[in-house]
């Protein structure tokens, strides 16, 4: 074991290329743009390829055409280059194609700035793009934790045939932190990743019926049958994939909700407010969709109130409200455009709660 | 007796939905006969376009993916770069290949990626009604140009082809036509010769192929094939544009 020190854009990009990923495509834009570089020369020295595509809409379709032919593919972006992946998203989804799709969130709407954000988060789990669907979204908080969930989402991606989403931001992509992984995994050969569990990929139609993608059903009811296929499908994932952080809500009067880089400035707060005894945990959703409703259903039985930040004008919010069901007090605390929660902030908002000196503006 | 003429094995045995003297059904024949003669049904991935040939899966026997609509070469680009001795082939209208998808093939054709395309040129949006395309003559009456399409308000008929023959990238682009039975078999010459180039791995080439809308014209399929020799052809000239 050796600890390395890598950004975390670097991080992923390796992870990819150990977890199977042959094929990338993508196109530049800050604050992701370490990993399309990193897959540049990765992709070239381990045999895969790497196409710098002249627009985010041909780097989605492009992995489009490298998933429908078996291969593990993947694309990056960031917040307005995501926007314009939302096409090739949804037609993955409906054509039930696996692929991975880094967004490296940063300020918005519009073109925003390059300051990180999480700002895209209704986009990332209520689908973004047209039609009835889902994706995985995978959201990992430190370089060594992008590591192990880029691993995961072509697990997930290959198991449920359905694009997964990581989902980061400026801060995570940028920061270099070590990471403990087996040396050998590093810089080594792309891991053998085997197509031949793909019966549904095109491979040219030798000893089978021909394979077919697609999206389109005309006939009366077809495309109310994927749906309902579709549906149930995202239900499996809902009751099999949801993953969390819990820290210190067994003994919490208010649990504080985050996720990203927040839930690691959400962490220092918490330290220090358990230092002047105050009962504050958190819950880090790891998966944002599927989103662990269940367990903020559980907590709200014992908490007397939660509070949410975010880099953004409040999104989480909503799912966080649709889990407590009106049984609990939500409050938050959110910085949008690129502005980031402090710790003193948050700290601040913590102890007014708890000393019950809430004020109404901070509370939904 | 001797057979002499039959349908091609990668083309099914099922009726299509074009109308009455549609080129798509002769290009689409004309594809599966090189296909089978170069024996390749098996190794064939194609990418369908968005459009009136949407489901052309649904005729042709062999692997193929649907595309987003302009997105066809990307998709197949992805495909080639998995299988690279697979024959992939995208098959495009107009609408596709040179309005929303005039990024993805410029880019496809200049990255010299080894595919074959075949480029349906009937210069109407067939599938949605009869709209103007990028290749609508001037003075063509479309529902979208209800006074015949005027340079001032619609700009040029796009010769994308030439455009694409401009590119280092591309290999072999040629324009023919489905008008005339000897323009068909000068047609499928080049279609073969477009997947020959691929199997041989020379890199890009693109088939035009000026292509009857007897609907959307407005004209019998017997007029809309004339008018193809008599009008389209002074736009759109036949004949080898690139072959290097």
């Amino acid at each position: 074991m050796a600890k390395i020190m890598m950004c975390g854009n670097e991080v992923i990009g390796e992870a990819a290329v150990h977890a199977g990923c042959t094929f990338y495509a993508g196109y530049p834009i800050t604050p992701q743009n370490e990993l399309t570089q990193y897959m540049a020369s990765r992709m070239t020295e381990s045999g895969g390829t790497f196409i710098q595509a002249e627009s985010e809409l041909a780097a989605i379709n492009s992995v489009f055409g490298a998933a429908a032919a078996g291969a593990r593919a993947m694309t990056s972006s960031s917040s307005p280059g995501i926007s314009l992946k939302q096409e090739g998203i949804s037609y993955l989804a409906a054509c039930q194609l696996p692929a991975v799709i880094v967004n490296m969130m940063r300020g918005g709407p519009g073109l925003g700035n390059i300051a990180p954000s999480q700002a895209d988060y209704f986009q990332a789990t209520r689908g973004g793009g047209h039609g009835d669907y889902r994706t995985i979204v995978l959201a990992p908080s430190a370089v060594e934790e992008a590591w192990h969930l880029t691993h995961l989402a072509f697990d997930l991606a290959d198991e449920y045939r359905n694009p997964v989403l990581i989902l980061g931001d400026g801060i995570l992509g940028q920061m270099m932190e070590p990471i403990e992984v087996v040396r050998k995994h590093l810089h080594g050969k792309i891991a053998n990743h085997d197509m031949r569990h793909k019966p549904w990929a095109l491979t040219g139609c030798k000893g089978r019926k021909p394979n077919v993608i697609r999206s389109l059903y005309l006939g009366e009811g077809e495309l109310e049958e994927l749906n309902r296929l579709l549906q149930m499908k995202y239900d499996r994932v809902k009751s099999k994939e949801v993953r969390f952080e819990s820290l210190y809500t067994e003994d919490s009067d208010l649990v504080v909700v985050a996720y990203g880089t927040t839930s690691r400035i959400v962490r220092s707060a918490i330290s220090k407010a358990r230092q002047e005894r105050l009962h504050v945990g958190m819950l880090r959703p790891v998966t944002l969709w599927p989103f662990p409703e269940a367990e903020l259903q559980k907590l709200a039985k014992r908490a007397k109130a939660f509070l949410v930040v975010e880099m953004s004008a409040g999104q989480m919010v909503d799912d966080v409200k649709l889990s407590v069901l009106g049984k609990k007090p939500i409050h938050f605390y959110g910085r949008a455009g690129g502005g980031i929660p402090t710790e003193e902030a948050i700290l601040d908002i913590i102890r007014d709660i708890l000393r019950a000196k809430s004020r109404n503006k901070v509370r939904v | 007796m001797k057979k002499i003429f039959e349908r091609p094995k990668s083309l099914r045995d099922v009726p299509t939905h074009y109308c009455a003297g549609c080129g798509h059904s002769l290009a689409h024949r004309l594809i599966c006969e090189v296909i089978d003669e170069l024996g390749i049904r098996e190794d064939v991935i194609a990418v369908c376009p968005v459009g009136c040939a949407v489901i052309a899966y649904e005729y042709w026997d062999f692997d193929c993916s649907e595309a987003a609509h302009g997105r066809t070469p990307c998709v197949a680009t992805g495909i080639k770069r998995i299988h690279p001795d697979k024959i992939v082939f995208s098959y495009q209208g107009d609408g596709d290949l040179a309005a929303i998808g005039t990024a993805e093939i410029i880019h496809t054709a200049n990255r010299g990626e080894n595919i074959t395309v075949i480029f349906i040129n009937n210069g109407v949006y067939g599938m949605t009604n009869g709209q103007m395309a990028p290749t609508t003559m001037i003075g063509q009456r479309t529902s979208t140009t209800p006074l015949g399409r005027d340079i001032t308000r619609d700009g040029y008929p796009l010769k994308i082809t030439e455009l694409l023959a401009q590119l280092p990238g591309s290999r072999y682009v040629e324009r023919v036509s489905v008008d005339t039975p000897a323009n068909v078999i000068k047609a499928k010459a080049a279609i073969k010769k477009a997947f020959k180039n691929q199997i041989d791995k020379k890199g890009f080439s693109l088939v035009e192929v000026l292509s009857p809308c007897p609907t959307y014209w407005g004209l019998s399929p017997k007029d809309a094939c004339m008018r193809i020799s008599g009008e389209m052809t002074k736009e759109y000239p036949l004949g080898v544009i690139k072959d290097t």
